[in-house]
């Protein structure tokens, strides 16, 4: 099976020059359903951010989607993030832009006709239950139904791959069951590898999933 | 209405540079006509002890535009009462000769002693009267009202410039989260600041706009021709053409900066 990610001696850390990612090794299929785990301040985000190159790597290699981050010049990331689709816990949804534009902005990076973007946005409302409210702004709307424009906006492109950085953190159950269910479907239905960093690991995944723990700076695969 | 206010911040930054600067223009043209009229009534008197060649003080110095050389008739005439004929003629020809020269434009007290010494290389002329006291005190008010009108806008400019400043941190913090975010689904630069850009050149559009318009209508008003005409001057207070592609130019390129400071301040975020 095609490797999506490729880390090896991969070391991470921020300015303070504290490790906090120390010489991992380890690689993901694509088309795999990943979690990663750990208490925190373990260095889940930290990952995260350096899958989409927020975060250099201080040593060692991480190929992502066959792109070499380390060293990675910005045209090529912008290039990289054209087929990344990214969800974050406090949404990161433009305000003054409405929904449908939020939703639509992927596409029109990519380049995408406007006839086809619209339709697109409008197939993605109905399919994470809010086209009743197409339309309105961000803030207009509930936080639940707010990380659920945010998904949709990770999948208006049909990415390559999805990275969540803790989805559900703020969620009801019906909001969080809602997400699941649809990053599942996007795992299991466009064959989109699927990241996601997580306190704990929700019972009613029903998709088979590779599971990594991060300690002590370390990354370790348990399932 | 928010919106509007956003745009308020920078339009109204924006026409006040642009105002000082047509005000500045006004006032530097208004001089200059004055410098014109001054120099059409304004000239000098040399007197020379022979006649000489009018194309021969013409070359002295270029500032010279015409030179006339003034009929002793008057003066002989008061005196002749008590004189015979053949005394009149002979102070006819004893007497030195004037000449009053017209200059091209306003000079500098520079520009006169400078004058003042040609002339005085030419061994014929013996004395040069310049009326330099008035002059002097002419220029140095002229200069005065130039130099605190330029004054006026200077302050205006960096002022309303710390301003922008001021206005661009908001601007950074407004944009900063949009750039990111957009950044994070790769957005290519110039489509991650096409927004502010846009913005930008909507606001100097808006700023220019209303400044023509005002400085058009001020142009036309009667009132503002009359106070023109009551100081003797003709001046293009505003034109509609050079003027407006002028204040159009400052206004883009003020705005362009602005933008391209946000742009280069930008820190990504995630």
């Amino acid at each position: 099976m095609n490797k999506v990610i490729i880390a090896k001696e991969l070391s991470l850390s921020y300015s303070n020059n504290e490790t906090i990612i120390n010489k991992a090794n380890f690689s993901i299929s694509s088309g795999s359903f990943v979690f990663i785990t750990g208490a925190s301040g373990s260095g889940k985000s930290t990952l995260l951010k350096s899958l989409f190159g927020a975060l250099k790597p201080k040593q060692g290699s991480l190929v992502v989607g066959g792109v070499e981050l380390n060293g990675v010049s910005r045209s090529k990331l912008n290039l990289l993030r054209r087929h990344i689709g990214i969800v974050f816990q406090d949404y990161k949804l433009i305000k003054e832009w409405t929904i449908d534009k939020n939703i639509m902005l992927p596409l029109l990076i990519n380049g995408y006709v406007k006839s086809v973007a619209n339709a697109q946005v409008d197939k993605l409302l109905k399919h994470v239950r809010l086209n009743h409210q197409s339309g309105k702004y961000p803030l207009e709307l509930s936080g639940g139904e707010q990380q659920r424009v945010a998904m949709a906006r990770a999948l208006s492109h049909n990415p390559i791959l999805i990275l969540a950085d803790e989805p559900t953190g703020n969620l009801d159950d019906y909001s969080s069951q809602l997400i699941w269910n649809l990053l599942e479907g996007a795992n299991s239905q466009l064959k989109t590898t699927v990241i996601v960093v997580t306190h704990h690991i929700p019972k009613t995944i029903t998709t088979d999933y590779k599971h990594f723990h991060i300690e002590y700076g370390s990354i370790n695969e348990i399932r | 209405m928010k919106s509007v206010k956003n745009h308020l911040s920078l339009v109204i930054a924006l026409l006040s540079i642009i105002f000082s600067m047509q005000v500045f223009l006004i006032v530097d043209r208004s001089i200059e006509a004055y410098k014109v009229n001054l120099a059409s009534s304004y000239s000098i008197i040399a007197v020379s002890k022979k006649q000489i060649n009018s194309t021969d003080i013409l070359k002295i110095n270029k500032i010279i535009s015409h030179v006339q050389e003034l009929s002793p008739d008057s003066v002989i005439k008061r005196l002749s009462s008590d004189m015979k004929n053949t005394n009149v003629e002979l102070l006819k020809l004893t007497l030195p000769k004037f000449y009053k020269l017209t200059l091209a434009y306003y000079p500098t007290p520079q520009e006169i002693k400078e004058l003042k010494s040609n002339l005085f290389e030419n061994n014929s002329i013996t004395k040069v009267e310049d009326f330099s006291h008035t002059h002097d005190t002419t220029y140095k008010l002229l200069l005065l009202f130039k130099n605190v009108v330029s004054l006026f806008a200077l302050v205006v400019v960096v002022v309303t410039v710390l301003l922008i400043f001021k206005e661009l941190r908001i601007w950074q913090y407004k944009h900063n989260e949009r750039m990111t975010i957009m950044g994070l689904f790769g957005a290519a630069l110039w489509l991650r600041s096409a927004v502010l850009f846009r913005l930008a050149i909507v606001d100097a559009l808006v700023a220019s706009f209303l400044a023509f318009g005002t400085f058009l209508y001020l142009s036309l008003h009667p009132w503002v021709k009359e106070q023109f005409d009551s100081i003797g001057i003709n001046i293009v207070i505003f034109n509609p053409v050079d003027d407006f592609l002028a204040i159009l130019g400052v206004a883009i390129s003020i705005s362009i900066i602005l933008a391209t400071l946000i742009v280069l301040g930008h820190k990504e975020e995630a």
